[in-house]
């Protein structure tokens, strides 16, 4: 998948050398749209993911897949009915994990490529700057997995949030907790270790004020740079101040770090919750699954029924991957591209402003779904309130879902086991 | 001294020893032919790649991950600098600076190209998992990489100032023409001084991988300890590299520990600037 990436990257550059720039409907009709990820850097692993989910829902849209079409209506193959069948064009940017170049892939894909509309970014501190530049040039910007919450308190009126907030999450681990303490779980002590950009401050912050709320206190809170080369003085003072609930908000290096360090300094607390991102990264789970065994997290996605619309994407994108299911980043991105494309279709145009209508006007029900959202729903700031998601935990090397009740496929275990 | 702070010591000196380890080789470079090589960190990376290959491919660990690893970075040392740094090395700084850059970038977005930008590891138990003594917890993969950083060191120390052969590359390195009157041939020290470089990065990979994440970016992350290392202990000196090392790792350990993570580096950039500030060329550093 790099290679593709390389290349992608190659052609784009080419393409600026030759001095070709196209319009948002190239020569053969099709409809562009901007994807910024990390193709690159530490998170490549999630934005490499991300572009193939989007990549399987693109081809759904364009080619077709008879089992979905019953379900979806884009699905039917053929491109965008309502847009004089127009395929749908991906033209992918690399956002190289840093806000000054997700800004300036923003920027090039607007000006340069001329897209209709952009997704991305994956970190919110990347999306933060990437939208800024959309926003200024009046293009919509449908963002899939970035959870800061301060993204839609921006007064954006081109910004389009799909997925669920920090808040949302906060609200599933305090449940979650509240349920364990009425069981008679120690909850008194907790610690929260964050990464320090955009994504750790802000969601930890919002799990404080959640628990404050609830009344559990975060006794230890530890902030680091997810670039670090080593966590052993984090794990050190968390084995000295011994919580009985731990929450990580990681990217994937870090994720790694600490999984191995607690193991080696062999410390672990009674209960261990880590925010989704590194520790659902497909190659975190293959390589330390076995090592974080119990540990509770949370996710959008869940297979469900034989049949259903994420089971049938699902067997799509495991073909394309050649083994790996969608997991959260993925399918959260591919739902994002869902929602555009639903919303291009409806807009019959790729004027901007046409399809920033058709954006607020979005209503799509539950059974369309392919993230375990309600639906989708935006309200004026731009955040979708249908957003949804289900606890999970860590059972032999694989996430199942227990909470909430009706969607849940296994009972909870704990103490937290690890390795 | 309560057993924590003993803990943290501990675990900051083998984190030094590692820095040590793989800072080595750039300092090596450096002292032989003042060339900074800039794609060091894509030596430890691809050091790294050679012991996951090895344990994928044959299922085997650090011990025969390591030699294959020196020969592999060796290898790919004396290639580049006969294919480039030989080449650049006669037009001006700047071309150095961004020759060897350039051989970074590519190293980096081969391994993309052919690793795929996923995280590997290695398995704990290659290297005998982790035990206790005396209350103190240690790691084997680290242990090993510590003890070995430290043997490496010293090893290429000795080399360098105690051999007829390291008398000779020290030779060409302060005056070139003046060595090959004397019969030494100034190419062949200096390839000799890049495969030597290669070599210890290679093992230094190697090891690293057993304990750290690998991916394509990784080399990233560490280059900029190596450099930090490098400067503070005295371009050009292995045992300077060592010594500086070892303070880094304890100082970030403490510093980690007792002021906060995210202050770790603003203590060590700052200790860097006071060091340079009255030692310009670093701790160990010829003038």
């Amino acid at each position: 998948m790099a290679k593709t990436t390389r290349r992608m990257t190659m052609t784009g550059a080419a393409a600026l050398a030759a001095g070709l720039i196209r319009p948002a409907m190239a020569q053969d009709g099709a409809v562009k749209i901007g994807v910024i990820y990390p193709l690159s850097g530490n998170s490549a692993t999630a934005g490499n993911y991300s572009k193939m989910a989007l990549e399987v829902g693109a081809d759904v849209v364009n080619n077709g897949n008879a089992d979905l079409a019953k379900l979806i209506p884009l699905a039917k193959g053929g491109g965008l009915p309502g847009l004089k069948n127009a395929k749908i064009q991906l033209v992918f940017a690399d956002n190289q994990g840093t806000p000054a170049a997700g800004q300036n892939q923003a920027l090039r894909l607007i000006t340069e490529e001329k897209v209709a509309a952009l997704i991305g970014a994956y970190q919110s501190g990347v999306t933060l700057t990437a939208s800024a530049i959309a926003e200024r040039h009046g293009i919509p910007f449908v963002n899939g997995e970035s959870v800061a919450a301060n993204l839609t308190e921006r007064g954006f009126k081109w910004f389009f949030r799909v997925t669920p907030v920090a808040l949302d999450f906060a609200r599933a681990y305090s449940d979650f907790l509240k349920v364990q303490k009425a069981a008679g779980r120690k909850t008194d002590n907790i610690a929260l270790v964050h990464e320090n950009t955009e994504y750790g401050n802000s969601v930890g912050s919002v799990i404080v004020d959640q628990f404050k709320k609830d009344g559990f206190a975060v006794g230890t809170k530890i902030a680091y740079s997810a670039n670090s080369s080593d966590v052993q003085p984090q794990v050190l003072q968390l084995k000295e101040k011994n919580p009985d609930v731990l929450i990580f908000i990681s990217y994937t290096s870090d994720a790694i770090l600490y999984t191995k360090t607690m193991k080696e300094l062999n410390w672990k607390p009674g209960i261990m919750i880590a925010d989704n991102a590194g520790f659902n990264d497909p190659a975190f789970v293959k390589s330390l699954g076995s090592q974080v065994e119990g540990l509770i997290n949370r996710s959008a996605f869940s297979a469900g029924k034989a049949g259903s619309v994420p089971d049938l994407f699902n067997k799509i994108y495991t073909k394309k991957t050649g083994g790996d299911e969608l997991d959260d980043v993925s399918v959260r991105g591919l739902q994002a591209f869902m929602v555009l494309a639903d919303a291009l279709n409806r807009a019959g145009s790729t004027e901007p402003a046409k399809i920033q209508a058709a954006l607020k006007a979005t209503d799509l029900p539950a059974s369309q779904m392919v993230a375990g959202y309600d639906g989708v729903k935006f309200d004026d700031k731009g955040q979708n309130v249908k957003a949804a998601s289900v606890v999970t935990q860590m059972r032999g090397g694989k996430y199942v879902t227990i909470a909430p009740k009706e969607r849940a496929t296994a009972e909870v275990i704990l103490p937290y086991k690890g390795w | 001294m309560s057993l924590t702070l003993v803990q943290v010591i501990v675990s900051g000196l083998l984190l030094g020893a590692v820095y040590a380890l793989f800072s080595s080789g750039l300092t090596l470079i450096w002292g032989m032919m003042n060339v900074v090589n800039f794609a060091h960190g894509e030596f430890v990376m691809l050091g790294m790649y050679s012991a996951v290959m090895v344990w994928t491919a044959l299922g085997l660990g650090p011990f025969a991950a390591a030699p294959i690893a020196a020969m592999a970075i060796a290898t790919l040392g004396v290639a580049s600098y006969f294919l480039l740094v030989r080449h650049i090395m006669r037009g001006p700084m700047l071309a150095q600076i961004l020759g060897t850059f350039g051989l970074a970038l590519f190293l980096r977005y081969a391994a993309f190209w052919y690793f795929g930008a996923n995280f590997k590891t290695l398995p704990d138990t290659l290297v005998g998992g982790s035990f206790s003594l005396l209350g103190i917890r240690f790691e084997g993969a680290r242990v090993l990489a510590g003890v070995m950083g430290l043997a490496i060191t010293l090893l290429l120390h000795v080399v360098l100032t105690r051999t007829a052969i390291g008398s000779r590359m020290l030779a060409v390195s302060e005056d070139a023409t003046a060595a090959q009157l004397m019969g030494i041939r100034p190419q062949r020290m200096q390839a000799l001084a890049w495969a030597m470089a290669g070599a210890s990065t290679g093992i230094a990979g190697a090891l690293i991988a057993n304990f750290f994440y690998t991916s394509p970016t990784v080399g990233e992350t560490l280059a900029i300890i190596a450099f930090v290392t490098v400067s503070f202990g005295g371009f050009g000196s292995v045992l300077g590299a060592l010594v500086a090392g070892l303070i880094i790792g304890v100082v970030e350990s403490l510093s980690a520990f007792y002021i906060g993570p995210v202050y770790k580096d603003v203590v060590v950039y700052v200790l860097f600037v006071l060091v340079l500030w009255f030692r310009p060329q670093g701790l160990m550093g010829k003038t």
